[in-house]
């Protein structure tokens, strides 16, 4: 869209439109800050919002203010900006959603968190999510919202009667309802696509490494990556650039690689783009209404020029075993500092220290987070690692070479994020398996730690949103912000606004 | 091979895992400083209180002191290992798991050779790998709370396993010397006991010759070579005992009590058995390239065993002087010096293992610390050598060097008249009047009385105040004597 | 092969849970049926197949990044205590361990 000032009201421009008002000074960071503060105060009620200080929100602005008015303006300069609750933050709580943390306040700032705030985004607050972003609905919180004296779900704008997903559901739902241009989330088998598919927003998972994790309240080591959530793919190409880059003093898993400016080749033609269609996405397991808005999604690639290649990726179903073995697994051993000894919850009353743990972690983690420490621990077990966990980490470099197959035939891999649209607020049909299993697009890319992406392509029998999944090779995170920026300027499916906001 | 050496028929097996802490400036995972003694926490980072967000970045100097030790002890240098987690609940191990090395370590294979008396000894290893140290809890500070410090949390460690290859309490403690030599003559530790940076335990069991290996105990904090001596020795007569009594061992840690010299078993760590290590998913493989090896090979201090084999080719000095002055990088190096400078080396060995030692042992300070420099030594040695002085006067010089009072060797000898009289002229001018004043004395040495002639040489020492040279009057009393 | 509640009990163990009768009860139905899908990994032959850890290794040697030995952490104790849920005298506290 234009970069001329735009007759959108503030909550519906886009990162590049605010960016391009601050910088013009149209509008200063004070003002487009308390905006936000005030739209997120008046929609308490979608949950999203688990933490924020107009104080330090507000400071945040008037340095950014007084950099743009020195001629000191740093690039995101003013913009205001949603954290995940899993990245850990000094000037706000950080609780992973968890009873285990709340109110634990960091010594420190997660590196994304420092690195956005030096290139002068302003802080608007914390996003609910699932708890240690364990959960695919963002049902899985044991801290209160803003306005809620207990823990409640987040709601999905479109129809708050339905989820927005998760792990990242606070972000995804605060950007579609206008409380939050942009926000953080992280990504360990889909938590950044499958929300941002189910809320009508873009938001992208860079290639495992490319993001530090340093101050990633930690899931699964070898799966968790943080990434950009906002309405379009120019917007997370905006703050990706400022998010990426090896962290060699603070996370040895983070990647050598030059800085890289994702705004350059936006605009680029993608004709003869070759799109690979695994046939396994498209199985009994579809709903119609997504497989239809995915076709055409591809059809009006296909006009854009690009060529639809059918490929195979024949592993995709074994991802979601694979998947929630080495999880756990990982979660397992990454939960066990909380014992209640250095920081976080402790057990009111216990008879000793073996008790005292036992309560402390029975009573501070939530169900679904004790039954993957539950399967992490079994699988990791003396006589199964194996058959388990060793079994699954063979099979996860066959999925990442079955991947590298499709990359001879094609340049992208497309495919729906998610077999359905969102389903309803404690749906009591849903059992975790029923969860799991619809994981299952989102996972072969996890695994492989490849860059994965949504983007909105239509809405739903209901409704609601539907996203498009495009998946690249790795480091490919340009390309695929290109192919989605042509797309999305083809299409408004990421103009549409829910209604009532 | 020697036929093993038996207890009350039982033959004994010792294996040892040795923790050696690196010395580093700063934290194996984390930048935080390492120092015993300080407040509690306040050498901690955010990592090592294991705060959520937090994770591990290897310290490449710990890395190095593994190669180290592995090209001292003539180990293989795995060119790729992999660091793994360690997982049990314990308060002073902040994570809930410790990052350590289990399928494949840094440094395989190796052995260290010895002396037991006059025996070459060999005891192989099996493994040497890097891992963290965990924190300390503190149990007599509070009545019904222990309190929990983590500032050793995250230190270096390097555990050094050997293969059950020890056969006595000797052989252990000699094997224990000669590691804790060669750590810290390499420096990559310190090698302070009562400190834990050096910790051995010690795998300890007994069997009738030819029977397969029995049941260990594992011996923990034996924190001096004599404690440790004390705690094998009641090891062993304990286990014999149970045996004899019919009673099976259990395999147990157990701890060593240095006020009552007995070994105790500790309440076994639950679930000990189910540690469930995997490779740490937060740091990738360490690869050591053979360039790295090599490089760290060309600035390795020349080994003990190598010093001490120079010192009996090079210098002819026997086997037994060369070990000892090989106890220590810097006594080698003080030998060599005073050796070269004097060109007398069984001189300069007999006075470093001698006068030296002895001054040293008594005031507690090491021969770096000694106030007789190489150099000063060498010329004292000179000048006995050249019977300027006598040996006697040489122990006032070598005082008067060590105090300080004097520096100079010559100008102390010139200070104190210790010159030895060589003046043949004025000692048969002595002599004659000592004959001349003992007559009775001149007769019973004629009669054959020996005793009677050193009474002679007495007197002549006496009248030359010293300054006569012993040898040389000796000489002229037996030609005047006929 | 299907857990049974003694397994259950074992891992809750170890990994410091304590789950009443009916989570017992839930969990073992909940892990097995989860294990229902896992049994069909049984049916890749990986024989052969290296492990993959960090996924990028699938394409390129990833290895581990050292850093120069330099104390450069300044003490913040105030700082990374400020969460103990009890502390005294610079010290964590917990129920006392008996060795």
């Amino acid at each position: 869209m234009s970069s001329t000032p735009s007759s959108k009201p503030l909550h519906h421009q886009s990162v590049r439109e605010l960016t391009t008002a601050l910088h013009t000074r149209q509008i200063s960071a004070v003002e487009l800050a308390q905006h936000f503060l005030q739209r997120s105060q008046q929609h308490r009620h979608l949950g999203s919002f688990v933490a924020q200080d107009e104080a330090v929100t507000l400071t945040q602005a008037q340095a950014a203010d007084a950099r743009i008015a020195d001629g000191t303006a740093r690039p995101l300069d003013g913009l205001p900006l949603a954290h995940k609750d899993i990245f850990v933050t000094q000037d706000f709580p950080s609780t992973a959603a968890s009873k285990m943390l709340a109110g634990y306040r960091s010594p420190f700032n997660a590196t994304v968190v420092q690195k956005l705030a030096d290139a002068g985004v302003v802080t608007l607050g914390k996003v609910s999510c699932d708890e240690f972003a364990m959960g695919s609905a963002n049902e899985n919180t044991a801290i209160a919202p803003l306005g809620f004296d207990a823990p409640a779900p987040v709601r999905n704008p479109w129809n708050t009667a339905h989820v927005p997903g998760g792990s990242s559901g606070g972000s995804a739902a605060a950007i579609a309802a206008g409380l939050a241009p942009a926000a953080t989330g992280t990504d360990t088998g889909g938590s950044i696509r499958q929300p941002a598919a189910f809320c009508g927003i873009t938001g992208i998972k860079p290639t495992y490494g490319r993001v530090s994790r340093h101050g990633m309240i930690a899931f699964a080591s070898s799966l968790d990556q943080a990434g950009p959530m906002a309405r379009t793919a120019e917007d997370c190409a905006l703050l990706l650039t400022h998010m990426v880059g090896a962290d060699p003093d603070r996370d040895s898993t983070s990647l050598e690689r030059s800085a890289e400016d994702y705004s350059q080749n936006l605009n680029q033609g993608i004709e003869g783009l070759r799109i690979g269609i695994p046939k396994e996405f498209f199985g009994d397991g579809l709903a119609d209404d997504v497989r239809h808005n995915v076709e055409a999604a591809l059809k009006e690639y296909e006009k854009l020029g690009a060529t639809l290649v059918p490929i195979s990726l024949p592993l995709t179903e074994l991802s979601i075993p694979v998947y929630y073995i080495i999880a756990p697994a990982e979660a397992s051993s990454n939960l066990s500092r909380f014992d209640g000894v250095k920081f976080g919850f402790r057990a009111r009353e216990y008879a000793d220290l073996q008790d005292m743990y036992l309560k402390t972690r029975s009573e501070g983690f939530g169900e679904e987070v004790q039954r993957r420490i539950m399967i992490g621990t079994y699988v990791l077990s003396h006589g199964y690692y194996d058959a388990y966990y060793l079994k699954a980490l063979k099979l996860r470099r066959l999925i990442a070479n079955d991947f590298q197959n499709a990359f001879r035939e094609c340049d992208l891999i497309a495919g729906p994020v998610a077999p359905t649209t969102a389903w309803q607020i404690g749906d009591d049909q849903r059992d975790p398996l029923t969860n799991y299993l619809a994981d299952i697009f989102t996972l072969p890319a996890s695994l492989a730690g490849l860059p994965g992406m949504s983007l909105p392509a239509g809405f739903g029998a209901n409704g609601l949103p539907v996203g498009l999944q495009l998946i690249g090779n790795y480091f490919a995170e340009a390309r695929l912000l290109n192919a989605a920026h042509r797309f999305q300027q083809a299409t408004d499916f990421h103009q549409h606004v829910a209604k009532g906001f | 091979m020697t036929a093993p050496q038996l207890i009350h028929g039982y033959e004994v097996v010792i294996g040892f895992e040795t923790h050696a802490q690196l010395a580093t400036h700063s934290k194996i995972f984390s930048r935080a400083p390492l120092g015993f003694g300080a407040e509690p926490n306040t050498q901690t980072s955010a990592l090592d209180c294991a705060l959520p967000g937090t994770l591990p970045v290897m310290n490449r100097q710990a890395v190095e002191h593994a190669i180290r030790l592995g090209l001292a002890l003539g180990s293989h240098i795995a060119p790729r290992s992999i660091f793994a987690r360690k997982n049990y609940f314990y308060p002073d191990l902040p994570k809930g798991y410790q990052i350590s090395q289990f399928e494949i370590p840094v440094v395989q294979g190796g052995e260290v050779g010895f002396y037991l008396g006059d025996e070459k000894k060999t005891v192989r290893l099996v493994r040497a790998h890097l891992e963290e140290d965990a924190g300390k809890s503190i149990h007599d500070q509070f009545p019904t709370e222990s309190g929990i410090d983590l500032n050793r949390a995250g230190t270096p460690l390097l555990e050094i396993v050997t293969e059950p290859d020890i056969r006595s309490t000797e052989e252990a403690v000699a094997y224990a010397k000669e590691l804790h030599k060669i750590v810290t003559w390499i420096g990559i530790c310190d090698g302070n006991m009562q400190e834990g940076n050096f910790r051995c335990d010690a795998n300890v069991s007994v069997r009738k010759p030819g029977q397969p290996l029995g049941t260990r105990r594992e011996i923990k904090n034996l924190n001096s070579f004599r404690n440790m001596q004390i705690a094998i020795d009641f090891e062993i007569r304990w286990q014999i005992e149970q045996i004899e009594d019919g009673h099976a061992i259990q395999q147990a840690t157990v701890l060593f009590n240095p006020d009552t010299g007995e070994t105790r078993a500790m309440r076994t760590k639950e679930d000990s058995a189910d540690y469930r290590y995997f490779p740490d998913p937060d740091l990738p493989p360490l690869v050591i390239a053979p360039e790295w090896v090599a490089q760290v090979q060309a600035d390795m201090p020349e080994l003990p065993r190598h010093m001490a084999e120079r010192f009996v080719s090079d210098y002819g000095l026997p086997e037994y002087d060369a070990t000892t002055l090989t106890q220590s990088r810097e006594m080698g190096a003080y030998f060599e010096e005073a050796a070269k400078a004097c060109g007398q080396p069984k001189l300069a060995s007999n006075w470093i293992m001698g006068e030296i030692s002895r001054r040293l042992n008594h005031e507690e300070i090491g021969i770096g610390a000694a106030p007789v420099q190489p150099a000063s030594l060498a010329a004292l040695i000179g000048r006995i050598h050249d019977g300027t002085i006598s040996n006697n006067a040489a122990k006032q010089v070598f005082e008067t060097l060590w105090t300080g009072e004097g520096h100079e060797v010559d100008a102390i000898i010139e200070a104190k008249g210790l010159k030895q009289m060589n003046d043949t002229g004025a000692l048969e001018k002595i002599i004659d009047e000592v004959i001349a004043a003992n007559p009775a004395n001149v007769e019973q040495y004629r009669a054959g009385k020996e005793k009677a002639f050193n009474a002679l040489v007495g007197q002549v020492m006496k009248a030359s105040k010293g300054k006569a040279n012993p040898q040389q009057v000796n000489a002229v009393l037996k030609e005047r004597l006929g | 092969m299907a857990l049974t509640l003694e397994d259950i009990s074992r891992i809750a163990h170890l990994a410091r849970l304590e789950l009443s009768p009916s989570d017992s009860e839930k969990m073992l139905s909940q892990i097995n049926g989860f294990f229902g899908i896992v049994e069909k990994m049984e049916a890749i032959d990986t024989d052969g197949v290296e492990p993959l850890f960090h996924p990028v290794s699938a394409i390129e040697d990833i290895t581990l990044r050292l850093r120069d030995d330099i104390a450069s952490e300044p003490s913040n104790r105030s700082g990374n205590m400020q969460n103990a849920p009890a502390a005294e005298e610079g010290l964590f506290l917990v129920p006392k361990v008996i060795e």
